[in-house]
């Protein structure tokens, strides 16, 4: 192919822009229809989907809560029978946790990063794809087993030996223990692609040390997936195996270990509520950076407190296990590492607070998201360090003392700076502005209704409410307190509806957004509201850590990209250097259909062991039918191709 | 917002081996996971190893060592063809990627076939006790991850058979194809030191 033949594919001064736009417009759609709704691999319609999802999922995690707050409200009520409210408290841990927490941050961060990037898709888009419906498969599993009377009932984390063959007969277990591998296969399989477009697909001239620190807390995050993960899988898998096969991992008669189901647990568990919690301070930094109109104090302290948060995360399991009487000297080792999380946590909170001070704020409803997270955050962080120390760790252990410390935790710590983040990403998803009076009003009812819900909470616990009660006599001096709890169940409720309201009546009432309402520096912002199929007509060139604040008049970019073919830019790790114009995937159905096998695979483990050997055929067939390419893409990439060795000469 | 054109990428090449890849990043993403996987199922090991009194639990004889041994020297052997398939693959020689990888799926299937006979010689069930369930456990988790490579190796070398002129960037996938190999093999050492010698040092 000549040079003249192939510079009319490319964008650049000889292409006319809107013949650039067109032809992109035209490379990056997908089918119409139903069809292309289910063979999509853009990023964007994936990560819509997958935050709708996630909050479906949350909704209904959230009525399992409302359930019980109502039993709870007085004593001695018959609402809900014991066999019930197990369901409904495991139930509800595990769809928060799995279902909601780590997969909502997920599907922001497929939505965001790449965009943030300035790249026009995520990487191996079909393996998110994959996820998306891995995910929706086992979520919906997981609740229509609960509808048919088998949903989990051993509490989030399904201690052996209750949760072991002898004291657990039935399936309700093994739907517990397969929706952790749906939904770790899926977060697995994301990590693995937020980690790669924030390696290799940033825009040039984004070295690290300009990378903004939303992106450095997703890439924290996606290497603690990596590394958390595969313990949770090995102790659902274990539990499966000495439930369904005969295995004794978890048998103590037959040298297994039970305590050993705790530790592969929290391996996972604790490093769990990091993967929850920095996608959000990531969060926090870009809504404090465009809302205090300068950018965040401190940046490299931020970095390294993200990153030690990451890596100190993973000494604390034990914490969970102070009860279990393990050796002094070990819970003293976890007792300082759990102490000592709060120094970057500190770090952060403190960069956040003089970039406020030394800002000139702009009290938005993201922002007011911002400030709930840190007044409920600290709380949480204080109790936190509390129950770090065993004599009072041993004292409030499986009391309502715990339920308020990480409801503060969570939902203060990841939940409050999510419902920011939605609100400020809003105009760029859909190119509205949400409602900022419903917002308010939003943020007031959920600040007040969490703080009523969960505060008495603490002093239910310290006068020896224990956790995991359906019920409780009159006369203990709690009467009072659960009223008010649930109370403020209703009013967060009620909080949690207006903000979504407001978004649902704004996606047809709002204000056009324009590219950049906040006036926020990342570049996310540089392209239209909502985004166009391939994202940016030209990849963005960034010279500095807020590009969008140093390039006021126009914004530099690059050009040579393919207009005719689905292609993004890889650069190098550290600097972002452009290094390779890399082929990106079309549309396919074998995504679904892979996902498809694979929860057939996993459902017919729970009912036969055989169900692992003949379902891997199917898989086998899907994933045969993912790799090998079409005729057209074959051909594609043979007119087109460009070896390394020819770079040189070529530029 | 205004744009301005700085610089020009049409030069780049449309592929390149080794950490400009993003498929050798994704490769190295999955092989951080279950690598994790292993370290964590080898932890669980010797945790179980300290809960009982003598190791392998009371009368058990170790597992025996002809099989295994024979395994590892295959699996070894196997680095050859492997390296040829990288080699060849990062000059574009289609006749070279096809003999390596082919050495690789035959080797592949003798190994797997041994495998087979491994699971022979454990002298114990995976529903005997935790101790035969640790063993089972981490041979049929090596096993899953040969029998993966094996089979993503033959479809490659199919995909290749079937194509007298694959385009280059086909040959970035038999390069990274090679390297999970080399994962699956020296994943392997640790666990046969496991499986086969620690019994046999108590």
């Amino acid at each position: 192919m000549s040079a003249s033949e192939a510079s009319d594919l490319r964008d650049g001064p000889a292409l006319d822009e809107a013949v650039t736009r067109a032809r992109l417009e035209h490379t990056w759609r997908r089918p119409e229809g139903l069809w292309g709704w289910l063979v999509t691999v853009d990023h964007k319609e994936i990560g819509r989907r997958y935050i709708a999802t996630a909050l479906g999922f949350f909704a209904l995690s959230g009525l399992l809560a409302l359930t019980m707050r109502l039993q709870l409200a007085l004593p001695e009520s018959h609402l809900v029978g014991p066999d019930l409210y197990g369901q409904l408290f495991s139930m509800h841990g595990s769809a928060m946790m799995f279902l909601f927490a780590v997969p909502v941050m997920e599907a922001v961060a497929i939505y965001v990063v790449p965009l943030m990037c300035g790249t026009r898709n995520i990487a191996f888009p079909r393996l998110v794809a994959f996820s998306y419906w891995i995910y929706l498969c086992g979520g919906l599993f997981f609740f229509i087993s609960f509808a048919g009377n088998t949903g989990a009932d051993r509490g989030w984390f399904a201690y052996v030996p209750l949760s072991g063959p002898e004291y657990s007969p039935g399936k309700r277990v093994d739907t517990w223990a397969q929706m952790i591998t749906f939904t770790e296969v899926a977060a697995l399989a994301v990590s693995v692609a937020l980690i790669v477009t924030i390696l290799k697909q940033r825009a040039p001239g984004m070295s690290l040390d300009r990378m903004p620190l939303y992106l450095w807390a997703i890439l924290v995050t996606s290497f603690m997936v990596l590394f958390a993960m595969p313990a949770v899988m090995l102790a659902s898998s274990f539990l499966i195996m000495d439930r369904l096969i005969d295995t004794h991992f978890f048998n103590q008669a037959e040298g297994g270990s039970a305590l050993l189901f705790q530790h592969l647990f929290w391996f996972f568990g604790h490093p769990e509520v990091y993967i929850i919690f920095i996608p959000a301070l990531g969060f926090v930094s870009s809504i404090v950076a465009t809302f205090a109109r300068r950018p965040v104090f401190g940046h490299l302290p931020m970095v390294l407190a993200l990153i030690a948060t990451g890596i100190l995360g993973f000494g604390l399991w034990v914490h969970h296990m102070f009860a279990t009487g393990l050796p002094r000297l070990g819970n003293g080792f976890f007792t300082a590492a759990s102490i000592m999380i709060a120094i970057p946590s500190g770090v952060q909170i403190f960069c956040w607070l003089a970039t406020l001070w030394d800002g000139r704020p702009v009290f938005k409803t993201p922002l007011l998201y911002v400030l709930g997270f840190v007044f409920i955050f600290v709380l949480g962080g204080l109790t936190g360090v509390m129950v770090a120390s065993v004599p009072l760790d041993l004292q409030v252990h499986d009391t309502y003392f715990v339920v308020a410390h990480f409801h503060y935790v969570l939902i203060g710590g990841a939940v409050f700076p999510l419902l920011g983040a939605l609100h400020y990403h809003f105009p760029k998803i859909t190119g509205r502005m949400p409602g900022e009076r419903l917002g308010r009003l939003g943020f007031l009812l959920t600040f007040v209704g969490f703080n009523l819900a969960f505060f008495p909470m603490h002093i239910l616990g310290l006068s020896g409410m224990p956790r995991r009660v359906y019920t409780y006599p009159s006369g203990l001096g709690w009467d009072g307190m659960n009223l008010l709890a649930t109370i403020g169940a209703f009013t967060l409720a009620a909080g949690f509806l207006v903000f979504f309201l407001n978004l649902l009546l704004s996606l047809r009432r709002g204000a056009p957004a324009g590219d950049n309402p906040w006036g926020a520096s990342t570049l996310e912002w540089a392209t239209s509201s909502p985004p166009p199929v391939h994202a940016f007509a030209h990849v963005p060139l960034v010279r500095s850590r807020e590009p969008l604040w140093e390039e006021r008049e126009s914004l530099p970019v690059v050009t040579g990209l393919r207009v005719d073919a689905r292609e993004v830019l890889v650069t190098a790790t550290v600097t972002a250097e452009p290094r390779v114009r890399e082929p990106s995937p079309e549309p396919a159905i074998w995504p679904l259909l892979t996902a498809l096998a694979t929860t057939g695979l996993f459902i017919g483990s729970i009912y036969t062991p055989w169900a692992v050997v003949w379902g891997t055929v199917p898989v086998a067939v899907t994933l045969i039918g993912w790799f090998w390419p079409t005729k057209r893409e074959q051909r594609k990439e043979k007119a087109t191709e460009h070896a390394p060795g020819l770079a040189e000469a070529g530029a | 917002m205004r744009q301005r054109f700085v610089h020009d990428v049409s030069g780049l090449p449309d592929h390149d081996f080794g950490s400009d890849s993003i498929v050798w990043w994704g490769t190295l993403g999955f092989v951080a996971i279950e690598g994790m996987g292993f370290v964590l199922a080898v932890a669980v090991y010797f945790y179980l190893m300290r809960e009982v009194p003598s190791w392998p639990p009371g009368s058990i004889a170790p597992p025996g060592l002809i099989y295994g041994s024979l395994f590892t020297g295959v699996l070894l052997v196997s680095a050859l063809p492997n390296h040829w398939a990288k080699r060849a693959a990062e000059r574009y020689r289609r006749r070279g990627s096809l003999l390596g990888m082919g050495g690789v799926v035959l080797l592949g299937i003798g190994l797997l076939v041994l495998r087979g006979f491994e699971f022979t010689v454990l002298h114990v069930r995976w529903d005997t006790n935790a101790y035969g369930s640790i063993v089972w456990t981490l041979l049929g988790l090596h096993t899953l991850h040969l029998g993966t490579d094996v089979a993503d190796t033959a479809v490659l070398l199919a995909l290749f058979l079937t194509d007298r002129d694959p385009p280059q960037r086909r040959y970035t996938d038999v390069s990274e194809n090679a390297d999970y190999w080399w994962f699956v093999l020296l994943a392997w050492l640790p666990i046969f030191a496991v499986v086969y010698l620690v019994p046999r040092l108590g």
